[in-house]
């Protein structure tokens, strides 16, 4: 029988108390954006981010909890724009939003930088000591290397391929640094948005692959923004070494993604996009749950491992009240269906 | 197809206009608030104060006051009252229109947040949005008042919308309201309108949704209204020469930010349309000199002829330190006049403008 399991890969709002004190400890300039070395006052400000956003995923019965990534204030770039071999240039558009992150111009070698380990240890421990904590488990989020390379400007390496293998290296290094995790999320909305040109899939998903081998833990490679590609999904299935595809079923058109699972198959698990990340529209836990019957019954020859019930992007487009109550609805959705 | 921008411009040309030629001047529309309005819009929400919403109201009329007559000391032929009224160009009409609701800020960037609004029912129309700041503004000034609104497809796009099967129709919606409001200002006496559409730099692809919800709102309103269309920082490769179908008098954008690299796109075809060229730089803090905004109106004059050419700041100009937007718009005034005295001297080569530059 499938396991449902609601979780989220993080890139949560921050709380709104703390978009006041952040901003004002930190400013509101290109310059004033993180840079890894923040002030006392600083991380511990955060420090009460994580610790809110852990009880929030606890409130709401999330199976997986995640760090929330409060810190990552140029999203899932974040990774490349504290690193010492990346200077930060303009700021530029994040995908088809209006939302904006600093590009990360890769100078130099990409060398191990340990930051998003470091905040991992903390959520781990913030899990530990928590109340009602024994049946949820920590989830990891890093951005997939394809997404990270489409994000980032190559000033080092010179060549495509070799730019998306060092960045795979650097974000494998980093999940050897991880905590226990009982899943790693890499984020690749660039796999839809701007996929990999004909005959280069497997450049693509060598580098998830590479990141997919340093951990023991499940992988999940969560696209957004629409269906994938027929032949890019065939390829995903078969050679990035995740555990679970996530598909979008909220944005573009979902008949395609049945189509692909239809045809090509799928991974042992799966993640299903189901609730809306950009909209403050909350799904009830049955429309929910009716969305998850409903694919499962167009692949009725598959049987899953696992189905993650995820939102189909991250949750900091949305105000704090609205994201809030979709962990909520995922979580509901999966008692729903038992 | 375009309106018939030569059948309103005149109404704008001072009496008292020392040039033949005139190359309408104006502004976008926001200007950078005093410190003490700041203070007095936070003062408001203090329970331990004695300040109440009919001070505030005093001290929002003091300040329309105040840059309507610092946009006439400029030397504007048309003036704005700077939007002093107004926080957010979303926000503050999401507060007027029944449908909208609010739940708290989002992510921009870094720390810059926007308290986006949801649609969550029809949008109807309900109290009028501007008529009354219209009224006020028209009352104080010497010169005509234009009145930018935020368009249809920013209200829409820029919004969650929870309650319309597709955004394009709640945009159309939208404009339907838009229309309501610019006949409700006409009767009051509004002749100058600009439609502000700056979400459409972003999604260019969606330019028939645009040109369709002008449709919607140009719909019965008199020649003699002057509607501009303002948008910015896009690539104007993707909307033209779609423009020229636009039911628009203006098309006003902000090329001097990109170095008016983008003129040649509207060389050809012909715009239809009169050009709202920006001259200066809404995100630079130093004030251009009037050798050099007199270069940029030249840019202008590759696109149309003088009799079709209304010159403007690029953007709205809120963000600089006030003396900063003040120089620019003085300047800008002045390079107007002294190109205009030029054209008229026959000294500018009207077919080639840029070459005794």
């Amino acid at each position: 029988m499938t396991e449902r399991v609601a979780a989220t890969p993080g890139l949560y709002p921050l709380p709104d108390w703390a978009k006041e004190t952040l901003s004002d400890l930190k400013g509101h300039q290109k310059g004033d954006l993180l840079s890894g070395d923040e002030s006392e006052a600083i991380v511990g400000e955060y420090a009460e981010v994580r610790a809110e956003y852990v009880d929030d995923q606890l409130d709401a019965g999330l199976d997986l909890v995640t760090e929330g990534q409060g810190r990552w204030d140029d999203m899932i770039a974040h990774p490349l724009t504290l690193h010492d071999a990346v200077e930060t240039g303009g700021i530029v558009r994040y995908y088809d939003n209006n939302n904006f992150y600093r590009d990360p111009r890769v100078v130099d070698d990409l060398g191990f930088s340990g930051d998003v380990a470091r905040e991992l240890e903390r959520a781990s421990d913030l899990l530990a000591d928590a109340d009602g904590a024994a049946d949820a488990s920590l989830a990891a989020t890093l951005p997939g290397p394809y997404s990270l390379a489409r994000l980032a400007t190559d000033e080092q390496y010179g060549d495509e391929a070799e730019f998306q293998a060092a960045i795979a290296e650097f974000l494998a290094g980093e999940v050897e640094a991880f905590p226990a995790h009982e899943t790693l999320f890499l984020v690749e909305p660039s796999l839809v948005t701007n996929p990999p040109a004909e005959g280069e899939e497997s450049t693509a998903t060598d580098a998830i692959a590479t990141v997919a081998d340093a951990t023991d833990a499940d992988v999940v490679v969560q696209t957004s923004y629409g269906a994938l590609g027929e032949k890019l999904y065939a390829h995903l299935v078969d050679e990035a070494g995740a555990d679970a595809l996530g598909l979008d079923l909220v944005a573009g058109d979902r008949d395609d993604t049945v189509y692909n699972v239809q045809e090509f198959g799928a991974t042992d698990s799966l993640a299903l996009g189901i609730v809306d990340g950009q909209n403050t529209l909350v799904e009830e836990p049955e429309t929910v749950a009716e969305r998850v019957e409903w694919f499962e019954s167009q692949i009725p020859n598959e049987a899953f491992d696992r189905t993650y019930l995820t939102p189909n992007t991250e949750l900091f487009y949305l105000p704090t009240n609205k994201y809030r109550a979709k962990l909520n609805a995922l979580a509901a959705a999966t008692e729903v269906l038992d | 197809m375009a309106r018939n921008p030569a059948a309103n411009r005149d109404q704008f040309r001072p009496d008292d206009h020392p040039n033949d030629a005139f190359l309408l001047s104006t502004v976008v529309g926001s200007y950078p608030k005093p410190k003490w309005l700041n203070r007095a819009d936070e003062l408001v929400d203090d329970p331990d104060s004695k300040f109440d919403a009919s001070d505030l109201e005093e001290a929002h009329d003091d300040a329309c006051r105040l840059i309507t007559h610092e946009h006439e000391r400029a030397g504007l032929d048309t003036v704005v009252d700077g939007e002093m009224r107004r926080n957010e160009m979303v926000e503050f009409f999401a507060d007027r229109i029944d449908g909208y609701e609010f739940n708290g800020p989002v992510k921009v960037w870094g720390h810059n947040y926007f308290d986006k609004p949801s649609v969550v029912e029809e949008v109807e129309y309900d109290e009028p949005w501007l008529v009354d700041e219209f009224e006020f503004t028209a009352g104080v000034a010497e010169r005509p008042v234009k009145v930018p609104i935020t368009g249809p497809y920013t209200l829409g796009f820029w919004a969650f919308n929870e309650a319309y099967p597709s955004t394009e129709e709640l945009v159309y919606d939208l404009a339907d309201l838009v229309n309501e409001e610019v006949e409700k200002l006409v009767e009051a006496g509004a002749r100058y309108i600009q439609i502000d559409e700056p979400a459409l730099a972003t999604t260019p692809e969606d330019h028939a949704i645009v040109g369709e919800a002008l449709e919607r709102i140009a719909a019965g309103i008199p020649e003699e209204v002057r509607i501009g269309l303002h948008v910015c920082y896009g690539d104007y490769s993707r909307v033209y020469p779609e423009i020229n179908d636009y039911p628009i008098d203006e098309f006003d954008i902000e090329l001097s930010n990109g170095d008016y690299e983008q003129i040649p796109v509207l060389e050809e075809p012909e715009l239809e349309p009169d050009l709202a060229l920006g001259v200066v730089d809404a995100h630079t803090a130093e004030v251009e000199s009037v050798a050099e905004i007199k270069r940029n109106i030249r840019q202008g004059l590759r696109v149309v002829p003088p009799e079709k050419l209304t010159i403007s700041p690029d953007c709205g100009l809120k963000l600089l330190p006030r003396e900063v937007a003040y120089g620019k718009t003085e300047n800008m005034v002045t390079a107007v006049r002294e190109i205009e005295a030029e054209i008229d001297a026959g000294e500018i080569d009207l077919d080639d403008p840029l070459a005794d530059d």
